[in-house]
């Protein structure tokens, strides 16, 4: 089948997922980027992987979530020169992408004038020959560190100084640089340095067997670990032709917004702490810690980790859980809907907030923007509704939009979101009131070599996607997670250009992005 | 103001009683003078640095600060240089690109330090075992925080809960001789 007016040929992946797969020759996958930026449709996702085992060179894949689902293209390369056009130049986001893909496997975007070349995740920690997901690299090797000088962007001008921030930050916050040039307080540039926290996931996961990958998957990104785990285990699902059972399709529904809900709380409570409101600090870390606690005691875990397995999940919900589920969702209800109207009558708050960090709708949308902070500013992208795959096809899930793009709208998103998780909530624990107390999940049957699945989740923070091969005997060829933080910290370098430097730690906040789960 | 006030009325105090310390998760004998722990009491600073986590151990870390737990009653307090810190809270594994930086951080808090390693992956090698670092040691990592800098007090967990943390914490300023 087609797409967007495109010839490229694609093929349905099997699985609860509309995915599309299609292979593509350099020009065939610049028109189809073209298309998919002219027609407002969006750039997800670009990795390579090593298939010169398979005689087939290396290969370049992108994806792109369509109208119809995810489109996945895949652009052979040549073994001995692998470069490939510079998607960048059609879509901004793809230029960390392709630096790392770089660093990861040797394969290059060929240089254009405003080619940036920059290692992203090499630091210098190993050479710049060795390529760690080439599959004759032996990536125990272990290399001296020697120092080096990142090329940040200078700005130049009278008075301008820079202020470094990083690696390690000045709160309980995950590594990253920050090089701020200002003028006295106002910030005229910033340029992120990532990838301090990389340690190898993507070749980790060759190393384990398929079926306990998950847990893997669920540490990417700790704070998103349901919506790594679901989509990992719909990969998994996929490429072997494994259905769940129904039950555990909405206990795993239950968990996400759970999920959704927990990081919506704290983030709600720090952002009005870095507004000096530590009032919501202290109320919001309430109601996240009585969220967490009884997710500790009906589920075993209190951030929900390995409860999603491929072909299902691991617990029941307990006999008396749904009823105090549903207590605990009236009473949180009415908790944050208290706070809501104190943080929207509290003027101080509302002054730090309103107009602070605006990324606007079109910037959002050029960068490719999706997920809350893309929401905030009024790109309307949302799986669940959009592209939902069972339980979400059964309910109408609202997405929650803004226009301002400011911290403000961030704000209002997270509450509304709360809200909405809630609702969503006390109707997926109806629906298993109603079902039958079957099986958790479907013994998931051995994976042919070589066969490719894929899994797609909106998590809380954005859409999460796991493209994973199944390699010999149970094990796996190649796993690419990809959070949603890839393409919104580099909007985040854009929403603070002038602002003062103190309102840097709130607009962060509000962004609150996740450093390891680009940093892989 | 008036829903503000009222809202803190109503929720009262949270603050619950604080775990005892746990000999069981000592790696090495307490090095500080009981002069020196009689001293520091629990007035006690600490340094968070990431080295590497998924960030769940961060999330729990976090729920230190919660009304329930409430460290700062306790008088330990986080604070945001090395140079103020006693303790080093460290979660891992330790990434390889984080190595120098986890080491200028040890070198640049005052002596005597104390280390407390945090998480299965910041207190376990690699391996198969359900408890070890998943992330395993390769080109990318270092494994966990003792193959970098010294450690005193080991909080396994995946993520630990907010009590084992605290335990933990509190094991390390507690004055038993192992």
């Amino acid at each position: 089948m087609q797409f967007l007016d495109q010839p490229l040929e694609f093929t349905a992946l099997p699985g609860a997922l509309a995915a599309f797969h299609a292979t593509a020759d350099e020009a065939g996958l610049v028109a189809f980027a073209s298309q998919v930026k002219q027609s407002g449709r969006r750039f997800i996702a670009l990795w390579g992987s090593d298939e010169r085992d398979r005689n087939a060179g290396f290969a370049l894949h992108v994806a792109f979530g369509i109208g119809a689902g995810l489109a996945l293209v895949t652009l052979p390369l040549s073994a001995e020169n692998p470069e490939y056009p510079d998607l960048a130049a059609i879509f901004p986001a793809a230029n960390r992408m392709q630096r790392t893909a770089y660093d990861l496997l040797g394969i290059r975007a060929r240089s254009g004038p405003e080619h940036d070349g920059r290692p992203w995740l090499r630091h210098a920690n190993w050479p710049a020959d060795f390529f760690p997901l080439r599959r004759d690299t032996d990536s125990s090797l272990q290399f001296d560190t020697c120092n080096e000088e990142y090329a940040f962007v200078r700005v130049e001008g009278d008075g301008v100084h820079e202020i470094p921030v990083g690696p390690i930050h000045a709160g309980i916050i995950e590594p990253g640089q920050f090089r701020f040039s200002v003028v006295g307080e106002k910030v005229l540039r910033l340029e992120q340095r990532m990838g301090w926290k990389h340690k190898g996931i993507e070749k980790r996961f060759e190393q384990l067997p398929l079926a306990d990958a998950y847990r893997l998957a669920g540490r990417v990104s700790g704070d998103s670990t349901v919506a790594y785990a679901w989509a990992y285990s719909l990969a998994a699902e996929s490429l072997t032709g494994c259905t769940p059972p129904p039950r555990a399709l909405w206990l795993r529904a239950l968990l996400l917004e759970r999920e959704r809900i927990a990081n919506h709380l704290g983030d709600l409570g720090y952002l009005g702490n870095d507004a000096a409101l530590s009032f919501g600090l202290s109320q919001f870390m309430r109601l996240r810690e009585d969220w967490l606690r009884l997710s500790g005691a009906l589920f075993g875990h209190r951030l929900l980790m390995n409860s999603i397995v491929p072909g299902g999940v691991a617990h029941n919900l307990p006999a008396e859980g749904g009823a105090q589920i549903l207590a605990q969702c009236d009473s949180i209800e009415r908790e944050v809907r208290i706070l809501k109207d104190i943080y929207d009558e509290h003027a101080g708050l509302q002054d730090r907030f309103l107009t602070t960090g605006r990324l606007a709708p079109a910037l959002a949308a050029e960068l490719s923007v999706s997920g809350l902070v893309g929401r905030a500013s009024s790109q309307t992208w949302d799986l669940r509704t959009q592209n939902p795959i069972a339980p979400y096809d059964q309910f109408d899930t609202q997405i929650v939009t803004h226009r301002n793009g400011d911290v403000a709208a961030r704000v209002t998103v997270r509450f509304e979101e709360v809200f909405e998780s809630l609702r969503l909530t006390r109707l997926i624990l109806a629906q298993l009131a109603e079902q039958p107390a079957g099986e958790l999940a479907t013994r998931l049957p051995a994976a042919e070599d070589g066969a490719f699945g894929v899994g797609w989740i909106e998590g809380w923070r954005g859409d999460i996607l796991v493209a994973l091969t199944a390699g010999t005997a149970g094990g796996i060829r190649r796993c690419h997670c990809h959070d949603p933080s890839w393409r919104i910290w580099p909007a985040l370098e854009h929403a603070v250009m002038g602002n003062i430097v103190p309102d840097f730690p709130l607009i962060n906040k509000s962004f609150n992005l996740s450093y390891c789960g680009e940093d892989l | 103001m008036y829903q503000l006030l009222k809202q803190i009325f109503v929720t009262g105090l949270k603050t619950e009683t604080p775990p005892l310390p746990d000999e069981a998760m000592r790696v090495i004998g307490q090095r500080l003078e009981q002069a020196i722990l009689d001293k520091l009491g629990r007035a006690l600073v600490i340094r968070h640095i990431d080295a590497g986590s998924c960030n769940g151990c961060e999330l729990e870390i976090h729920a230190l600060g919660n009304p329930y737990y409430n460290l700062e009653a306790l008088g330990i307090k986080f604070a945001a240089s090395p140079r103020h810190a006693d303790l080093l809270l460290v979660t891992g594994p330790v990434a390889k690109n984080m190595q120098v930086a986890l080491q200028r951080a040890y070198d640049a808090t005052p002596a005597p330090k104390l280390v407390v390693a945090v998480g299965d992956c910041g207190c376990h090698d690699g391996g198969t075992a359900e408890s070890a670092c998943i992330f395993g040691e390769s080109y990318a990592s270092c494994g966990k925080v003792a193959n970098v800098i010294p450690v005193d007090v080991a909080v396994p967990g995946c993520p630990p809960t907010p009590l084992t943390l605290m335990q933990g914490i509190l094991t390390a300023i507690c004055g038993a001789k192992a």
